[in-house]
């Protein structure tokens, strides 16, 4: 088995449906019903990125597992997820600037994916770089509405991105050498990643945070204590009904 | 003098033809052909069709339900040996919609999309969208998403008429 690939495969699904997880407890939370449309949708969106990498990942395993396998059969240390995406969010500010920094990620990412060798990957990074552009344009609409609003919302949205901003550094940890050359580096995307949000972060008035980053190890399966939350509540169904379909 | 049997000839159409007429089920005005989902339909010397499908978004949740009336219509037309496999590439774009589905869409209050523009600038501008009830270029947009991952809402301020659009991806 192509053990580097699996795990780079499995990152970037885990990435998505872990975020796509977090956006929907924003379905009824949101502050306008719109606004719990528009999470749901990005959510699925994800989801969908996740479902067809899973089941790529089960394909170069070669084990037999299936997507749903993946999803819901594998606890919290087998996970590949950055932590950015794991962490619960209880302000709508933290899930904007959340989504900003991620969806950006996610579209220089992908973009560099769609023109790798591998059929699969590319097919769907070309798939997922029109969506989460998408998602960009959303969560940089929000950043600037809220970061040049009101006293308060400009507070809270500087407080976000605050709060997510150890976790950013996170994301571009460097490929695994032996994939180099074969699939989208996240260190090569860092720099234009991150101008894109600093251009965001500027027009909404906001500064960007001088912090240390956050310890890593979300790549190697190592967490917060969220995620297994996180899990229990997204496995709890399969788990407890193995093979229940309607 | 023939020796063609019956089933033969014009079956090859006759498939592709009833793969093309599937409604899709979140927009049933428009056909899977009108969106530019259908991607292939074959058959081969034993009556096995294949069909091929793209989704319109990665998360469509209605792939499933295509599926399944893709399988469906042409078992009741006689093919038993029916499967339906989803592609992701080349990618989906609202501009492979066809002429006659963006007329069906706008025919029934949807909003048609433009053509695709270059995605990704951070801060994009939105264009504006004719009203589909009375055509005005008066309008503005009231949520990003909409009932589907496919549309955007949009109110018109001539006509005073919430509609979907129809977003360019």
């Amino acid at each position: 088995m192509d053990m580097p690939l699996f795990d780079y495969t499995v990152g970037l699904a885990d990435d998505a449906l872990v975020s796509a997880q977090r956006m929907g407890w924003w379905i009824s939370r949101a502050p306008e019903l719109e606004e719990d449309v528009a999470l749901a949708n990005i959510g699925l969106d994800q989801l969908g990125q996740a479902r067809t990498l899973l089941t790529y990942a089960g394909e170069l395993e070669g084990e037999g597992r299936t997507e749903d396998d993946l999803a819901y059969l594998r606890d919290d240390r087998e996970f590949r997820n950055v932590k950015l995406v794991e962490r619960p969010m209880t302000d709508f500010g933290v899930a904007m600037a959340r989504l900003l920094v991620f969806a950006t990620y996610q579209l220089h990412l992908y973009r560099a994916l769609a023109t790798c060798d591998d059929a699969t990957l590319s097919a769907v990074a070309a798939k997922a770089v029109k969506e989460v552009a998408y998602h960009v344009d959303h969560a940089a609409h929000w950043v600037v509405r809220l970061g040049d609003g009101t006293d308060e919302s400009h507070s809270r949205m500087q407080a976000a991105l605050d709060a997510e901003w150890p976790f950013v550094e996170e994301l571009f940890e460097p490929l695994d050498p032996v994939l180099v050359g074969r699939v989208a580096d996240p260190s090569a995307i860092r720099d234009p990643a991150l101008d894109d949000v600093r251009r965001v972060v500027a027009e909404a008035t906001l500064v960007v945070p001088e912090v240390s980053p956050a310890l890593a190890g979300g790549r190697q399966g190592l967490h917060t204590e969220h995620l297994g939350y996180l899990l229990a509540e997204m496995q709890h169904l399969h788990r407890s009904h193995p093979g229940a379909t309607w | 003098m023939s020796t063609r049997s019956l089933a033969e000839p014009a079956a090859i159409p006759r498939a592709r033809d009833i793969a093309a007429s599937i409604p899709d089920p979140e927009l049933p005005m428009v056909t899977i052909e009108d969106l530019g989902i259908l991607r292939d339909v074959t058959e081969d010397d034993q009556g096995r069709v294949h069909v091929t499908i793209t989704p319109t978004y990665s998360g469509c949740p209605a792939m499933e339900t295509i599926r399944h009336d893709i399988v469906t219509g042409l078992e009741l037309a006689g093919y038993q040996h029916v499967d339906v496999e989803f592609v992701l590439s080349p990618a989906w774009s609202t501009d492979d919609l066809t002429d006659e589905g963006r007329e069906k869409l706008a025919a029934a209050g949807i909003a048609p999309p433009g053509p695709v523009r270059d995605a990704g600038e951070p801060v994009p501008v939105t264009l504006s969208v004719r009203c589909p009830q009375c055509g005005s270029l008066d309008t503005r947009e009231s949520s990003r998403f909409g009932s589907t991952a496919c549309k955007s809402l949009w109110v018109c301020r001539a006509c005073r008429e919430p509609f979907d659009h129809f977003k360019a991806l």
